[in-house]
């Protein structure tokens, strides 16, 4: 099989791959790149772990064409935390000990991240349906609920 | 034993700090099962059977293996036979035979999904491709899928010669049922006839599974000389190690195992799927090898736990006197003997105080996935009869549940079924603290209901060792070998800094590979904190004691003198006030001059752990459009003996009980006709998403664990066992229809409303 060569943006440094064209882009990602924060929980789009931004947009990696990303900036978790400093997001999530096993944690980050640039405001409520897309079995989601309205505050102070 | 609860206030246990092992785990570079790999790495998959039960009668695969690109393929052919014996204790022996044929199977296929070759090649498609070039003849039998079925005298046999075990004479006819046991306290069908009342309910329960999101993975290394070496998301990585060297016939030590990062397991991963197959491949082809299972493997080839039929009978006097109770379990062991029934029978009756009772367990393999461990295993089944029996009971007396569970609440000395005597408080603390909520009187709405129901679960001790380690600038560096799922790495670490009396934050916990720190069993059973914990302490109770000697030393005085306090050495008795205090980052810097290296090490078998018990009740709505079930409020109490780290604890019960959400409303395994599982993906299979539960409250009750220095019981079980009663019993409370079959699913909710 011949590969095709997509030339990219991930994480804010541009990025040239090789990919087989059946390749999906947390394949890339994980196997090509060996950018492995981004999780595979299912392959099929149900369980979310293997969230990433496209241009900015909410996607599943595992049903998303490595050639796709061609000319696209992609974000993974990997470029959530600035230099030395952690997100905000992330910091929450230790605070709140939002995370047990962690696996769901990279897919959940992005997902939260996504909802607090479109909505800094969001109740419980908004927050529970944008995160239905990823599963975690292990918190009862509770403490991530908490950690994301959490930092959503801090976001807003440090706004105003 | 109990001298540092008593002595001294507590710093860092009791307090919630950031976990050591948790900026990784946000940034991404934390390494799970999935996420190693090494030069020259080969991938593999597993070829599985797509018939429920069929003899294999010929494996061909020379032409996969003529494929470019494909390195090695083995079948069962490539392990050494197994000796079929049980090994171990009775409630989780285990059987070589059985596992080698679980792993790969030998003479036949004994469910959708079990597996038969698997291929190792240069890159997964080509592994992908080799698979479908394997050719199989099977010759296709009957199967059976249903526990009742499976017991019927004409079912179809998994293995024709099984003879059940327990039954004394043993029968003369093979059948699928693997074992039969029996408890029984005083004389329960006399007890009955005195009994004003009686209820009796049969129940059946789906199977569900562990539902982690990392599906299994290991990478795998051999050498030439027999040594290997194994990175695996595994609870035990020493679990690992013995299983995968027995079935390969390899010397335990020739075999290095590393705890990778976890992504969920919940029992899960406590047995071998892929390391023996990794290894084997890795042995044949000289490459390195990577399996990791897709989640439709994981549906299909690994856990779940059983589903079952049960009956329950209780006999109770009008006053609220439980004095006769009777269970008759059927679980599901899968293909291969080995259910949690054995846990059902003892834990289904153990938070009460009957003095007659009896239950019969039936250990009976069907050709589906064997059971593995989940969660408490075996005690949420039975729970969900015996807890929806008791509600019955309840409302037959007019009582109310809570009351009605505090009048017959096990005590301090109460018999258990099983001849032994509770040893410990805490059951009636956890009811009176659920009992005391502000909402348990508070007015329901229309189609609301509310449920109670409570929880038993033994908790562990067992093995463990760890290795304690002072560093030059006094942080220290505690390896041990439990693999750390929900936080462990953070309470051992509390219980380190809090003995030594350093900082949290000077404590760097690791989870050393099989090779580098003594024999540890798997994390389960609710034991990590408590034994882990244990030999932590212990170990850091030598350091102390060796910085005391260094003390001495560098005072020239004789170590008798020397006491440890607030995390400094101090003079003492006549030496006191001698000399200012010697903090451990002092003494730890005189090292080499007072003596070497100061590590300390140690290794218990411990025991005196203290069961867990949880009570819970929620309020459900129930619509009558659609049968949908809607948690609408959830409180769990728990005796968790001492929060080490609260929200960690919280976290645990939070999880458990949204487990069980899913277990008594959604989850379930579907067959069609054929014996293929048709709901093999999360797309079907549906657990709980955040916007299906409202936020569980989590009640910590702390009636501390004499037996151990900071009085830990363990917390990670005991609240997944009441959620499915507590739920169906709040759904009869909105609807007056109890529902005894697992999943409570909108269908059959609304099928219950119109009968
Ligand atoms: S791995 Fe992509 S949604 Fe599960
Ligand atoms: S923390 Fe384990 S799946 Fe979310």
């Amino acid at each position: 099989m011949s590969k095709q060569h997509v030339t990219t943006q991930i994480n804010g440094n541009s990025v040239e791959f090789l990919c087989e064209t059946r390749q999906t882009l947390l394949e890339v990602l994980r196997d090509e790149l060996h950018l492995t924060g981004t999780k595979e929980g299912c392959g099929t789009g149900d369980c979310g772990a293997c969230t990433v931004t496209v241009d900015s947009k909410m996607v599943c990696s595992c049903l998303f064409l490595g050639v796709e990303a061609e000319g696209k900036s992609i974000q993974t978790i990997e470029g959530m935390a600035q230099g030395d400093k952690l997100h905000v997001l992330q910091r929450k999530f230790t605070e709140h000990a939002a995370l047990q096993c962690g696996i769901c944690t990279p897919g959940m980050l992005i997902a939260a991240q996504t909802l607090l640039e479109r909505n800094p405001d969001p109740t419980e409520e908004q927050t529970r349906y944008w995160l239905s897309g990823n599963l975690c079995r292990c918190t009862g989601y509770n403490q991530i609920i908490h950690a994301v309205l959490d930092a959503a505050k801090e976001l807003r102070g440090a706004k105003s | 034993m109990n001298d540092i609860i008593s002595e001294k206030k507590l710093k860092v246990i009791g307090t919630s700090p950031d976990r050591p092992d948790g900026v990784p785990k946000l940034t991404g570079t934390a390494q799970y099962g999935a996420d190693h790999s090494l030069p020259g790495m080969l991938w593999a998959k597993v070829l599985r059977s797509p018939h429920a039960h069929a003899r294999l009668l010929k494996i061909d695969y020379t032409k996969a293996l003529a494929l470019p690109g494909v390195k090695g393929i083995i079948t069962s052919a490539d392990l050494p036979e197994q000796k079929f014996d049980y090994l171990g204790p009775e409630r989780v022996a285990q059987n070589f035979w059985h596992m080698t044929r679980n792993i790969l199977a030998r003479e036949k296929v004994l469910y959708e999904g079990h597996a038969i070759a698997a291929v190792a090649a240069t890159t997964s498609a080509i592994a992908d491709a080799a698979l479908k070039l394997i050719v199989v003849d099977y010759e296709i039998l009957p199967h059976v899928i249903d526990v009742e079925e499976a017991m019927a005298d004409n079912a179809p046999l998994l293995f024709e010669d099984m003879i059940t075990r327990g039954v004394t004479p043993p029968p003369t006819k093979a059948s699928n049922i693997s074992k039969r046991i029996q408890f029984q306290l005083g004389d329960p069908d006399s007890a009955f006839k005195t009994a004003e009342e009686i209820v009796e309910m049969h129940f059946k329960t789906a199977p569900v599974h562990q539902g982690y999101i990392e599906p299994h993975a290991c990478l795998a290394r051999a050498d030439q000389d027999g040594q290997a070496e194994v990175w695996s998301s595994s609870q035990g990585h020493f679990v690992i190690r013995t299983m995968t060297a027995k079935l390969l016939g390899m010397k335990t030590g020739d075999l290095r195992c590393h705890a990778s990062e976890i992504g969920g397991a919940f029992g899960g991963k406590t047995v071998v799927y892929l390391e023996p197959l990794a290894v084997a491949l890795s042995r044949k082809t000289g490459h390195p090898v990577k399996i990791t299972m897709t989640r439709e493997e994981v549906f299909k080839a690994s856990g779940p736990t059983s589903g079952a039929s049960m009956t329950i009978k209780i006999g109770v006097m009008r006053d609220g006197t439980l004095v006769a109770a009777e269970g008759i379990f059927k679980y599901q062991a899968g293909a291969f003997p080995g259910s949690p029934v054995m846990n059902g029978c003892m834990c289904g009756f153990a938070p009460y105080d009957i003095a007659n009772a009896r239950t019969i367990g039936y250990d009976v393999v069907c050709n589906r996935p064997k059971a593995v461990a989940y969660r408490a295993p075996g005690s949420p089944i039975s729970a969900f009869a015996v807890e929806s029996t008791m509600d019955m009971v309840a409302k037959r007396i007019g009582m109310d549940p809570i009351q009605l569970r505090l009048k017959n609440i096990a005590k301090i000395g109460t018999p258990l079924l099983w001849g032994a005597k509770h040893g410990h408080a805490g059951f009636a603390e956890t009811l009176q603290a659920l009992q005391k909520h502000p909402h348990y009187q508070s007015p329901l709405g229309k189609n609301q209901g509310r449920g109670v129901a409570v929880g038993y679960w033994f908790n562990g001790g067992g093995e463990s060792s760890c290795t304690v380690n002072v560093n030059e600038d006094g942080t220290v560096v505690v390896a041990t070998g439990s693999p750390d799922i929900g936080g462990s790495r953070a309470s051992t670490a509390q219980m380190a800094a809090e003995t030594l009396g350093i900082a949290y934050e000077g404590v760097r916990p690791i989870i050393a590979d099989t090779n580098s720190v003594g024999y540890t069993q798997a994390t389960g059973g609710s034991r990590v904190t408590f034994a882990t914990g244990m030999t932590v302490i212990n170990a850091c109770k030598k350091i102390i004691a060796e910085m005391c000697l260094r003390a001495a030393k560098i005072w020239k005085i004789e170590s008798e003198n020397v006491i440890w306090e607030d995390g400094s050495a101090r003079p003492a008795g006549k030496r006191a006030g001698e000399f200012p205090p010697l903090t451990f980052k002092e003494i730890a810097a005189k090292r080499t001059a007072t003596g070497g290296p100061i590590v300390a090490s140690d290794s218990v078998n411990a025991e005196g752990q203290a069961p867990g018990f949880s009570a819970q009740f929620c309020d459900v709505e129930v619509d009558p459009e659609t049968g949908a079930v809607k948690i609408v409020r959830y409180v769990a109490a728990q005796d968790v003996g001492r929060a080490i780290h609260p929200k960690y604890c919280e976290g645990q019960i939070t999880g458990g009980v949204v487990q069980g959400i899913g277990w008594a409303l959604n989850e379930e395994y579907i067959y069609n006709s054929a014996g293929r599982l048709e709901n093999a993906g999360f797309l079907d299979y549906r657990m709980p998403v955040a916007s299906d539960i409202p936020m569980i409250e989590a009640i910590l009750v702390e009636v501390p664990n004499p037996n151990h220095p900071y009085g830990v019981k363990g917390v990670a079980e005991a609240n997944i066992v009441p959620p499915m009663a507590a739920i169906a019993n709040a759904v009869h409370g909105a609807t007056g229809r109890r529902l005894t079959d697992l999943p409570m699913s909108p269908p059959k909710v609304l099928a219950a409303l119109d009968a």
